[in-house]
């Protein structure tokens, strides 16, 4: 089988950006994602979009075209609707793709898998009706639905993208209820100076707050004992907001507090990673051209550790650069030069993160759940369970996946893994790293044995 | 459209056919499927293995698999699939057997 210089998994900013540069620098590339259109979170959905939708997602999200069609111009082959399911020693890569297992093999790989939305486990989280904030975002880019009588939870500037859209859409929020506290802003107040480079960020988000305002949604910040009601679906959001008690009728409730590096895919393959205290989750050893401590493997954008699209970008081009320098296609003065004005844009890019981090932070309950919130929803495990386990000596994650079956679901611990490692550090004394994370193993996504009796059969022809 | 749905649909297109369960229902061709369904007012798209509780789609993005049906005797994702014509979906609603 034939080997591609550089396999990139995932299509938003890092894998897009990426892919373009490093053909363009006479790589053969092939782009893997799992769905059905170019762009990633940020982007999804952008090539569809219609003109009415357009508006009301702004120009941060239909400026995402530009990477999309230079990802469809360029020699890049990209397959869509693409499950990585294995990535295996020798850089053979499993997927799945329109029913078919298939296999292409790769000298580097690029994992640009993005972020997943942090887990919140608060008193019915897994009611339907449920959602994260991005799958209400989804499901207005890719859809054009948008909930009717929807409240936002959590802390973030993203809550106010998507209240400003929903606003937009003429289906405002029934309230907007926020975690952070005053005290977290006056503490935020420190990287004041990192936040005054990065201030488009600051003006934009000043803007979203006051149409907000003008929209007049209901605003609370400082929530705490936020639950969600309801008989087989949410219908009610309770909380306590200045020593009242608040409730707020509602069918939708969309959580958002903060995105955290979808780490899946290079946890299968041994990377390291440590814990990051100012974004609260695990990221990557890498290094600053995004390689990892598996030789060969480089990661860009949000699975990195969180910067958002612009970052993912310059990250991606950083990551492609290396690579082509590796394989000798430029120098390494070709790739450095190149190399100094991205590195000076992530910088800027970066200065805000800070602030943001310590001005909106995760919200404190659902970092540590009530012992009867459900923290593992596939295989409902309780906060409760895991201190138990933890009394009973667990130390960590994969012994209490052994004992409480905790991240043995299909979602692999996607939305559970940082809850019981908190819960874990928090139980035993130990810090996060200590405590550690699952073991992630192949197939990373289920397959089916009709998708692996095809791949049997397939010549390498649709591939190769 | 559907008034009993909580979500609202900004646009309409052309319409296929589909059976949910074995009830017709009608959705836009091409759409997300999870999507499609939520916006026809279903949010039950099936019940846990453990306690038998309702789920529906939470993330859209392929990652918590709340969002399980099955279609042609396989278990999919319908946040990740398409509406095409003639889809037959039946929810899931298997208790685990004891000890599984
Ligand atoms: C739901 C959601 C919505 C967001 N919306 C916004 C927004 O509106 N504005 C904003 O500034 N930021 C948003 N973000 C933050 C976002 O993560 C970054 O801004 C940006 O999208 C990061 O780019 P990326 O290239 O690192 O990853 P992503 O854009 O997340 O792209 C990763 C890609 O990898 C693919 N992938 C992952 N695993 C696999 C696999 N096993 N096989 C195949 N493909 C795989 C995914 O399908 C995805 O397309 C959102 C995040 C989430 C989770
Ligand atoms: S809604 Fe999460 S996997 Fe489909």
């Amino acid at each position: 089988m034939r080997k591609r210089d550089l396999v990139v998994i995932g299509a938003g900013p890092a894998g897009m950006a990426a892919a373009v540069l490093a053909a363009e620098l006479g790589l053969d590339v092939t782009v893997l994602d799992e769905q059905v259109l170019p762009g990633g979170q940020i982007f999804r959905g952008v090539d569809r979009v219609s003109a009415s939708r357009s508006k009301i997602l702004g120009r941060d999200y239909t400026d995402g075209a530009r990477l999309t069609q230079d990802l469809r111009q360029s020699r890049i082959k990209h397959f869509s609707g693409a499950v990585v399911w294995a990535i295996e020693e020798n850089f053979r890569i499993s997927f799945t793709h329109e029913g078919r297992g298939a296999q292409i093999n790769a000298d580097r790989i690029l994992l640009a898998t993005g972020a997943l939305e942090r887990p919140m486990p608060i008193p019915g989280w897994t009611l339907p009706g449920v959602m994260t904030a991005g799958a209400g975002q989804i499901l207005l880019k890719q859809s054009g639905i948008v909930a009717q009588d929807a409240v936002l939870v959590g802390s973030g500037p993203f809550l106010y993208l998507i209240a400003t859209q929903m606003v937009g859409a003429g289906t405002p929020p029934a309230a907007v209820i926020e975690t952070q506290r005053l005290r977290d802003m006056i503490r935020a107040t420190r990287h004041l100076g990192g936040a005054l480079r990065g201030w488009p960020y600051l003006a934009k988000g000043l803007k979203m707050i006051s149409e907000i305002k003008r929209a007049r949604v209901p605003r609370y910040t400082g929530a705490t004992q936020i639950a969600i009601e309801g008989e087989g679906k949410a219908a009610a959001l309770t909380f306590i907001h200045k020593r009242q008690k608040k409730r707020v009728a509602c069918k939708t409730v969309y959580l958002h507090h903060g995105v955290v590096p979808n780490t899946h895919a290079a946890r299968s393959l041994g990377i390291s990673h440590r814990w990051d205290a100012g974004q609260v989750s695990f990221v990557p050893e890498l290094n600053p051209w995004g390689q990892s401590d598996v030789a060969g493997v480089f990661i860009a954008g949000d699975g990195a550790g969180i910067g958002g699209a612009k970052v993912a970008e310059y990250a991606g081009q950083l990551a492609a650069l290396k690579v082509a320098e590796e394989l000798n296609c430029i120098s390494i003065s070709h790739r450095n030069r190149v190399a100094v004005p991205l590195r000076r844009a992530l910088a800027r890019e970066m200065a805000v993160r800070p602030f943001l981090d310590a001005a909106y932070p995760p919200f404190e309950e659902a970092l540590s759940p009530s012992d009867s919130t459900l923290v593992c929803r596939c295989e409902e495990v309780t906060a409760g369970d895991i201190r138990k386990y933890a009394r009973l000596g667990c130390l960590g994650p994969n012994q209490t996946k052994a004992f409480a079956r905790a991240g043995m679901g299909p979602c692999q611990g996607r939305y559970c893994g940082l809850t019981v490692t908190a819960l874990l550090a928090e139980a035993n004394g130990l810090s996060p790293d200590q405590t550690g994370y699952y073991r992630i193993r192949a197939p990373l996504k289920p397959v089916t044995l009709g998708e692996l009796a095809a791949m049997d059969n397939m010549s390498e022809g649709p591939v190769d | 459209m559907n008034n009993a749905s909580p979500f609202l649909e900004l646009e309409s297109g052309p319409r296929v056919d589909i059976t949910w369960d074995g009830k017709p229902l009608s959705l836009p061709d091409g759409a997300n499927l999870a999507a499609a369904l939520l916006a026809c007012g279903i949010e039950v798209f099936r019940s846990t293995p453990v306690s038998g509780a309702p789920r529906g789609p939470f993330c859209m993005m392929g990652a918590c698999f709340d969002c399980l049906v099955e279609i042609d005797g396989v278990t999919r994702q319908a946040c990740m699939i398409e509406v095409k014509n003639g889809l037959d979906i039946k929810t899931i609603n298997v208790p685990r057997a004891p000890n599984a």
